[in-house]
């Protein structure tokens, strides 16, 4: 053990004295090696020609089907970035090939939706290749613990899928980012169509996936619909990730007098919950809601299921009508993967653009400087539309889709899902930034 | 949520969800029971016979073919398993026999999802089960209350198979002493072949008849081989009337458990495991000093 620590210690030691000497050879970065303290993974991790980002996404396990999804999304963005692809030019402009010139690598590894396997598997990513970027979630359980793993080790972190308030609030810190929807902005976009269509003082029961982004969803969702319309929850079935099977808990649906379902459940525990929900009768007597959509659910448990649910997304591939970049990112995925891409797709390439779009502008891979240029809220063109980063909690402000299953006749293609009722503007969904307990920490 | 009709139904739906998990554990307790090796590819077994049913279902459309065809490959796959594998196994320590089943289990559930992917397939019920019924206390979907007749009838025959034939006979004489069998002349290696594959049978054959309750991923095994172990333990390791108790109490605390506190039906599971082990650690109707 001991022998092994001075070893990688010798080679950090040889690695970062050789990349000092290579930084020597490029100006702009000679002068930010001069001017800050070693940090993190840096200068190491941008010392040479090319910049390391660790990826741990579920490859196993219930989310699995999401995970691949989003990695796809993150390879179609890595592709761009190296190649300068003009997708990546519209949403960071000063984007030639690479990022700052440097080809960018990364090593994927399987996180099971699991925090420790996920923080551990990063802390190889840190210590054997230097990453300088650190990303992958589709559990916000994970996205939570490598927070915390980039506040102590000082390096950037942006989540995947995370729909929990935590990411962003009582758990957020200074080197995460997250890109995507949540639960918050999830409930406040859904709460006013259930309340339009439904009317006031109905009964929903949740189904609700125990950890940190079930809990927090469900507690946006049925505090914005008992504030604003007076609904009352009959019953919240909380129940463990990967459950096998959901008779017992539908059971107490069943007999608890609830108009709504609620279904919170996510990646294949959202597929099995809802199948088992119609076979139980349920959905015959209740309206499904979703107010966290599952990429791929449509396509699992089939649109005789989703047609007519209410559901929230980050994205829907028939935005391409409304959003340029959509519309070059739904063609560019297609053309690669040879289907539409779901929102964990999107979710992933935005991160990385993102990311590319802050380094460009801060002119250097030193994190707090990184940091800087995320917070300083320049207004970015992207896949959905204008958007920033609200600097106080480090979420971007974006719209919050709202879709509705489309009935089996009327789809177009084999893709065509849902239909897009509305795109609500971010800022007006969001809490305040200290709502959910949010202090991010130094950057140093 | 504890109201009388609700209790009553939760009480149907253990029964049902313990008659599946009764016939998974049944096959796992009977390896264990008969060659002393517990094998954690159970799990993947079980999910194997869902995937092999689904397919058999796509190339003929019938129900019945899916269910033979998914039982018959999981006989063959389980009888190649313990030939080329775990026979090499019984004289190695326990530890070994754990990590080679394990890694069993990985092959097969990586394999099936470099196959049909991560995503889920379902296979539909037969349409004369389809749909819904009334069972006065509760509405409960008609294919699960078939999957419970279905799961009691293959109980029945192991049973009569295990008890009541020549087979049964030198199986049960295999659990009590092997080498006495083997110095009576009878193949003791064969019938421990064909015991591994009637345990891989009993859990492939829940496996596709389950199938059209939940839908095929290639991890859906994961979570029932944890039930499975919390079963065989409370019921008594290597016994086949305890693997029946044992699904039943099961059953019944995921679903009992759930009326109070959802959250908590799982960690019931274990509270009631831990008891059993520290009160009767040989389990319900394990016999002392065999398992």
């Amino acid at each position: 053990m001991t022998s092994r620590t001075i070893k990688s210690s010798r080679r950090t030691v040889l690695k970062t004295a050789g990349g000092l000497l290579a930084a020597a050879a490029l100006p702009r970065v000679a002068r930010a090696a001069e001017s800050y303290p070693p940090l993190g993974t840096w200068p190491a991790g941008s010392s040479g020609d090319s910049v390391f980002i660790g990826i741990t996404v579920p490859r196993t396990g219930t989310y699995a089907a999401q995970g691949e999804d989003e990695l796809k999304g993150y390879m179609l963005a890595v592709e761009h970035i190296n190649s300068g692809n003009p997708l990546i030019k519209k949403i960071s402009p000063k984007t030639t090939k690479g990022v700052l010139g440097k080809q960018v690598k990364y090593g994927v590894a399987d996180s099971e939706a699991k925090p420790n396997t996920a923080v551990q598997e990063q802390q190889r990513f840190i210590s054997e290749n230097k990453a300088v970027l650190m990303t992958g979630s589709t559990s916000s359980a994970v996205a939570v613990a490598l927070n915390h793993l980039a506040q102590r080790e000082k390096v950037l972190y942006v989540a995947g899928i995370s729909g929990s308030n935590d990411t962003t609030g009582k758990d957020c810190v200074r080197y995460g980012f997250r890109q995507c929807f949540y639960g918050q902005t999830a409930a406040a976009a859904i709460g006013p169509v259930l309340l339009k269509n439904f009317g006031k003082n109905r009964k929903a029961a949740f189904m609700t996936p125990d950890y940190t982004y079930g809990h927090t969803v469900t507690k946006s969702v049925g505090d914005y619909l008992t504030a604003n319309g007076g609904w009352t929850t009959v019953t919240d079935q909380v129940s463990p990730l990967g459950a096998p099977d959901y008779s017992s808990y539908l059971t107490n649906i069943a007999n608890s007098g609830a108009e709504f379902l609620i279904n919170v459940n996510w990646g294949h525990d959202a597929v099995l919950s809802t199948q088992q929900a119609k076979q139980f009768g349920l959905l015959d007597k209740m309206k499904l809601v979703i107010p966290y959509q599952t990429p791929f659910l449509a396509k699992e448990v089939g649109p005789e299921i989703t047609q007519g649910v209410y559901a929230a997304t980050d994205f829907w591939w028939t935005l391409e009508d409304k959003f340029p970049l959509a519309k070059m990112f739904v063609e560019e995925f297609q053309k690669k993967y040879g289907y539409r891409p779901e929102w964990g797709a999107e979710n992933a390439y935005m991160e990385f653009a993102l990311w590319a779009e802050a380094v460009e502008n801060a002119g250097t891979f030193y994190p707090p400087e990184v940091i800087k240029s995320y917070e300083a809220g320049r207004k970015i063109n992207s896949i959905v539309g204008e958007v920033y980063w609200r600097g106080a909690d480090h979420q971007l402000v974006r719209p919050v889709t709202i879709v509705r299953g489309k009935k089996p006749g009327d789809m177009k293609n084999k893709e065509d899902f849902w239909e897009v009722l509305e795109v609500d503007p971010g800022l007006p969904l969001m809490q305040k930034p200290d709502a959910f307990g949010c202090q991010l920490g130094e950057s140093t | 949520m504890i109201t009388w009709s609700n209790f009553v139904s939760q009480l149907f739906n253990g029964l049902a969800l313990g008659a599946l998990l009764a016939l998974i554990s049944a096959g796992l307790t009977i390896i264990y029971g008969t060659l002393g090796v517990l094998n954690l590819a159970h799990g993947a077994m079980f999910m194997l016979g869902g995937y092999a049913g689904y397919v058999a279902f796509q190339a003929t459309g019938s129900y019945a073919i899916a269910v033979i065809a998914g039982a018959l490959f999981l006989v063959v796959v389980g009888g190649l398993v313990e030939l080329v594998v775990v026979r090499h196994f019984y004289n190695r320590p326990p530890e070994d026999q754990l990590l080679v089943t394990f890694g069993i289990g990985i092959v097969i559930v990586e394999l099936v999802r470099l196959a049909f992917g991560s995503l889920s397939l379902t296979v539909p019920a037969p349409s004369w089960a389809a749909g819904v019924t009334s069972l006065g206390f509760m509405i409960y979907p008609t294919y699960r209350i078939v999957v419970l007749a279905i799961a009691a009838a293959a109980l029945a025959v192991l049973y009569v198979v295990l008890y009541r034939t020549r087979l049964g006979m030198m199986v049960r004489a295999g659990i009590e002493d092997s080498g006495m069998v083997d110095m009576l002349g009878i193949n003791i290696y064969r019938v421990f072949m064909l015991v591994f594959g009637i345990g891989a049978m009993a859990a492939g054959f829940a496996g596709i008849v389950n199938a059209p309750v939940v839908s095929l991923t290639p991890d859906m095994g994961d979570g029932i081989l944890v039930q499975t172990f919390v079963v065989v333990v409370i019921g008594g390791v290597g016994s086949f009337p305890g693997a029946i108790l044992g699904g039943l109490i099961a059953g019944e605390i995921l679903s009992l458990t759930s009326m109070v506190d959802p959250s908590y039906s799982e960690v019931m599971l274990f509270v009631v495991m831990t008891l059993v082990l520290l009160l009767r650690p040989e389990g319900l109707l394990g016999l002392r000093g065999r398992a």
